[in-house]
């Protein structure tokens, strides 16, 4: 020992530090490293009779055996949360509340356990776990004790959604389960949620918490396993909603899975997210940013800041200090205390990341590594940084999930903008810069559902957290992630109409023996009139079967010109709210100039009496009021987050949306479909009542006369299923609502998991568009739009 | 042991021209320099063995410190004692440091109390500092203050402490500030100038940066954080900019400039922390007296325990170590 004194004294090194893992093994021991399902708040043995081995990836050693759940054990699972739920809903509020904090209480009080185990089950270092997951996750229990204790007051037309099904990654084991757990408690929902199968110790320690605060039987089931089991949760019928943390490509198969089935689905999925420097930065404190994006959790974060975009003028200054930078961090044993960087988490990820590096290599980059090497014992791999990446290499493009940061650089800041969007993802960006005019221009403009400002990785639970395009939907954490774990009250009294579109024989006396002024209704595209690329035309007969007038066949091509006029109306979604109110006032005004001729439209088309179509158009012109009023007061919070900072939750608009509308009230339906989204800001390509569209074409005039610019409306009459798919498929439409049939809805959300647009549909449920509560308000405004996060650190 | 020359600091900073573009240009952004502050010492453990010889090496950069109206030479010779003597014999046997010379790095006192220090320090190489320019607040003319620094020069300091004119900073004068300093080091001589930044009046990180740059200019040998005087002491935050403007300063000119935080450190966890910061933001060549000091007091009184704690596995008592 006492040479050993005198060496270092000389040396200056570090020594090892480890945390002792010896409670952490008295438990596991405790439980003969074996566990089972935690159904119905009891132990129970898997009806698989299958164990598989969870390990310890920083040296290989086995942990525990873990229950592979079948579709029996599943089927159990949500069958007590099923029977847990009239009781749980029952408790209210306050019961709920207590719950939550006495979870966060116990969480707390065992949280050096809960940290070492999970460093020991995932590889992630002690620091991480013990500094960061765990703290986060007694906090997201805290914050949503209260959002329990409120959900009666704040969220009035609310109810829980049921049981909710769960499937979370290996990345952040507890902290994702309390993303999860947290708000679908508060809401009122039981749970059934499965752990990833790397990573399902410290769940199984947190259902023993559940247990040891009292929480009902039932109203949490933990399952593990792999994929199956997963798949067996999705595919439950007694399942109301998933909720998905994950890779892209599963939580596309989840998409597909649920299609049309009604049950309400959040994902939150992968991530290229962009680290962006710019020239007046805090060179030293990005260095450091650099080292939380990608080496923290060994880059195994989906929201890791992967990209980095650097400006031209000090790329190689930057370089060259994160490279220093790079030579300093260790990568060892997770429960050392000294380390930045542990394992990965199993070798099959391992070689994922191998495997993207060398074709990186092989594509060109200009790859470095530290001098020393990682140690043998466990799966690791060293700090990477690739300079001189193109855009159009494979490592700039896909999530490698690990230590491993690519570079590119930038000239001005409307390319940085470029470059950041050059992706299919939009999970988060970090963007620094001590120009306060800069980073607020820049924070807008990055498609992401987070974006910090001169800081990286830093999380709240009164923060919501979620993506935009691949990254999925839905948001976690804060107000906005309450609504993924509720529905509305009114959603209830919606149902599917018994006799479906019927069919009408158009009669041979139905045409009029002086003929009229023959009336050519074009498609509304790009603010122009514009003839149908099919040349066909499709007749429009009464609901009396009388033969009244015919509209343009709209085909695939005129879905895509109108999309791409709806991309070049970029500048209404720029527009101050204020601006965009006055346009739809001015809708209004003209609309009820020509209430009367609207009126007689909608007798005619419908066969309603005078006063019936009469009260169709006042409403309308009301709804339009009513979106006016909002599009400049439908706006963002400051959330109140737990660092110095102001956390700006941000509507902004979905973009560029597909809207089909119901077939029924076809002036109202129109109406209170297409004025939401675009008093949020949106471009709209609309598919108006296939049975009764001139009210919508009658609407030209309308907005021609009511300064609405062009691109912003565009509408396309035809076959409404038809024109829906293509929308459905179209990989720049970033929005689909779709008022139709159940078979239409599980076809555009089928559709939609390709590029993960946002699709809201009714199922073939009708709606009554004239009653205010199921066909105005707050849910059409939330569809709308999406909440960014910016997060600005200040102080000077 | 490492004072091989008697002024125990065998580098000079010769300065460098002012560049007030590369001022302009210091950026620090306060948010996340403390973020990396408050990691400093969670990335880092150090425990054992390694925590005893990095304490014995903290115990060796200690500038050991008096500096107050009631000091007299009684109390000065006392802390000259212990600063030769500053570990318990039985302690450093019990680590095989018996024939280190395990010593602090210098004694600071005020230019009275120079003399005194020096004859109790006879024959042991432990340099004499003497704080200067009118230290603490500065507010004397300039004439004064270089006479100041050539009287403790002349009375044998071989370092002197002193302070800028904090007003040069909060006015941006940094020419002023410069020719200032430059003025300062001139009147040093051979003996190796600290320039205290008082960084709690300079109020914000990038001032601190700022005059951290212009005093190395200038031609410190050490920037040093505090006088301990003021309400705000040495905080990891400041170290850690003024280190990264040392790190700036050696990339562009070669020259090494050291490091001293002062006030405020009184834990062998905390100087534990700051030889973290060194290590990682410096490097390994940092961690020596030439150019590493703590101002410090009772610091050494806590290190004490905590060796003793390692060496017999008992919690110790302050009364087991002798007093300064």
């Amino acid at each position: 020992m006492t040479t050993k004194v005198k060496d270092i004294f000389e040396t200056m090194e570090y020594g090892p530090a480890p945390e002792s893992s010896s409670a952490a093994n008295e438990w596991l021991d405790k439980h003969n490293q074996k566990f089972q399902l935690f159904i119905d708040g009891k132990w129970q043995t898997p009806a698989s009779s299958k164990y598989f081995d969870s390990v310890n990836p920083s040296n290989k050693k086995f942990l525990a055996k873990i229950s592979n759940a079948n579709k029996k054990d599943v089927d159990k699972a949500v069958k007590a949360a099923k029977k847990a739920l009239p009781k749980w809903v029952k408790a209210g509020p306050h019961v709920r509340a207590r719950y939550l904090y006495a979870i966060a209480r116990q969480i707390q009080k065992h949280s050096r356990l809960f940290a070492v185990l999970e460093s020991m089950d995932n590889g992630k270092p002690i620091r991480e776990t013990r500094d960061i997951d765990i703290p986060l996750v007694a906090r997201h229990f805290y914050h949503h004790a209260g959002w329990a204790q409120l959900r009666e007051t704040e969220l009035k037309e609310y109810k829980e959604v049921g049981v909710v099904g769960q499937i979370i990654p290996w990345n952040f084991p507890l902290l994702m389960l309390s993303w999860k757990i947290a708000p679908a408690l508060a809401m009122g929902n039981t749970v059934v949620l499965k752990p990833a199968e790397f990573t399902s110790i410290t769940a199984l320690l947190f259902a023993e918490i559940c247990d040891q605060v009292g929480l009902p039987p039932g109203v949490v089931n933990i399952i593990t396993g792999a994929g199956e089991t997963g798949a067996a949760l999705v595919e439950h019928p007694q399942v109301d909603k998933i909720a998905f943390t994950g890779s892209t490509d599963v939580g596309r198969i989840i998409r597909r899975a649920t299609a049309g089935t009604g049950k309400k689905l959040s994902l939150e999925l992968g991530g290229k997210s962009p680290f962006i420097v710019f020239d007046d930065a805090d060179i030293d404190s990005v260095v450091e940013g650099v080292v939380d994006a990608i080496w923290f959790n060994q880059g195994q974060v989906c929201c890791a800041g992967s990209r980095l975009l650097v400006q031209e003028s000090i790329a190689e200054k930057l370089y060259a200090k994160i490279k220093a930078r790079m030579e300093k961090l260790r990568v060892g044993n997770s429960l050392d205390k000294s380390v930045d960087i542990g394992a990965i988490v199993a070798p099959v990820q391992l070689k994922t990341i191998e495997k993207l590096v060398k074709q990186g290599i092989a594509e060109g980059g200009d790859i470095w590594q530290p001098s020393w090497s990682c140690p043998q014992d466990g799966y690791f791999y060293p700090p990477t940084l690739f300079t001189d990446v193109a855009p159009s290499s494979t490592i700039a493009q896909v999530e490698i999930f690990g230590p491993v940061l690519v570079a590119m650089t930038f000239r001005t800041h409307p390319e940085a903008i470029k470059l950041a969007n050059n992706t299919r993802y939009g999970l988060a960006a970090s963007i620094w810069t001590e120009n306060i005019n800069l980073a607020l221009e820049m924070a807008p403009k990055v498609k992401a559902g987070t974006v910090w400002i001169n800081c990286t990785n830093v999380f709240d639970a009164a923060s919501g957290f979620g993506g935009y395009r691949e990254s999925g939907f839905g948001r976690e954490g804060g107000r906005e992630g309450l609504f993924e774990y509720v529905k509305l009250k009114a959603d209830d009294q919606l149902t599917i109409p018994k006799n479906s579109v019927k069919k009408v024989v158009i009669k041979k006396s139905a045409y009029t023996a002086i003929p009229e002024i023959d009336r050519t209704t074009k498609l509304y595209i790009g603010g122009k009139q514009a003839r149908p690329d099919s040349g066909y035309s499709m007749p429009v007969i009464s609901k009396s079967g009388k033969h009244i007038g015919e509209v343009s066949l709209g085909n695939r091509k005129d879905i895509r010109n109108a999309v791409e006029a709806a991309h070049a109306a970029e500048s209404w979604t720029a527009m101050t709210g204020h601006a965009r109110a006055q346009v739809l006032y001015y809708i209004a005004e003209n609309l009820a100039i020509r209430k009367s001729e609207f009126a007689s439209r909608l007798s005619q088309m419908l066969g309603v009496a005078k006063a019936v179509a009469e009260k169709e158009v006042a409403t309308a012109i009301e709804r339009i009021y009513y979106y006016a009023a909002h599009a400049d007061k439908f706006d963002g919070r400051v959330h109140h987050t737990t660092s110095r900072n102001v956390t700006l939750a941000m509507p902004e608009a979905v973009g560029v949306m597909g809207i089909v509308c119901s077939d029924h009230t076809p002036l109202l339906g129109f109406i209170s479909s297409v004025l939401p989204a675009i008093a949020m800001g949106n471009r709209v390509v609309v598919i108006p009542s296939e049975s009764a569209p001139l009210s919508a074409t009658d609407l030209y005039q309308v907005f021609e006369t009511s300064d609405v610019p062009g691109g912003v409306i565009n509408i396309v009459t035809g076959k409404q299923d038809e024109l829906a798919e293509v929308l459905a498929n179209h990989d720049d439409v970033d929005g689909l609502w779709y008022f139709g049939t159940k078979e239409g809805s599980r076809k555009i959300e089928f559709a939609a998991a390709e590029n993960m647009k946002r699709a809201w549909v009714n199922f073939g449920k009708q709606r009554d568009w004239f009653d205010k509560v199921q066909a105005e308000g707050n849910q059409f405004l939330l569809k709308a739009t999406e909440i960014k996060n910016i997060w600005i650190p200040y102080g000077e | 042991m490492s004072h091989a020359k008697d002024n125990g600091i065998d580098i000079r900073n010769n300065g460098a021209p002012l560049d007030l573009n590369l001022l302009k240009g210091i950026r620090v952004n306060k948010s996340a320099v403390e973020r990396r502050s408050a990691t400093m010492g969670t990335r880092r453990s150090v425990k054992k063995e390694w925590q005893a010889a990095w304490l014995l090496k903290a115990v060796t950069m200690i500038d050991l410190t008096t500096l107050s109206g009631d000091d007299t030479p009684g109390n000065v010779i006392r802390l000259c004692a212990k600063a030769r003597r500053p570990i318990r014999q039985d302690l450093l046997d019990n680590l095989g440091m018996s024939d280190a010379n395990i010593t602090v790095g210098a004694v600071c006192v005020y230019h009275n109390m120079i003399e005194t220090a020096i004859e109790a320090l006879e024959g042991s190489q432990i340099p004499v500092a003497a704080v200067s320019t009118g230290f603490p607040a500065g507010q004397i003319s300039l004439d004064q203050k270089l006479e100041e620094i050539e009287k403790s020069v002349k009375a044998g300091a071989k370092e002197i402490d002193i302070v800028i004119s904090r007003a040069h900073v909060l006015r941006g004068e940094w020419k002023e500030l410069y020719e200032e300093v430059k003025l300062f080091r001139k009147s040093c001589g051979d003996a190796h100038m600290k320039a205290i930044l008082e960084t709690g009046d300079l109020t914000t990180l990038t001032n601190t940066a700022r005059a951290s740059v212009v005093c190395m200019m200038a031609g410190s040998d050490f920037i040093k954080t505090s006088t301990g005087k003021a309400s705000v002491n040495a905080t990891l935050p400041v170290s850690l900019v003024m280190v990264r403007a040392i790190r700036e300063y050696y990339e562009a000119t070669g020259i090494k400039v050291g490091f001293k935080p002062a006030g405020g450190i009184q834990k062998a966890k905390q100087a534990l922390e700051w030889l973290i910061l060194i290590k990682e933001e410096l490097g390994d060549e940092w961690l020596t007296p030439e150019l590493f000091r703590f101002g410090a007091s009772s610091l050494l009184g806590d290190i004490e325990r905590q060796l003793e704690h390692f060496v017999t596995g008992r919690y110790s008592a302050s009364y087991r170590h002798p007093m300064a």
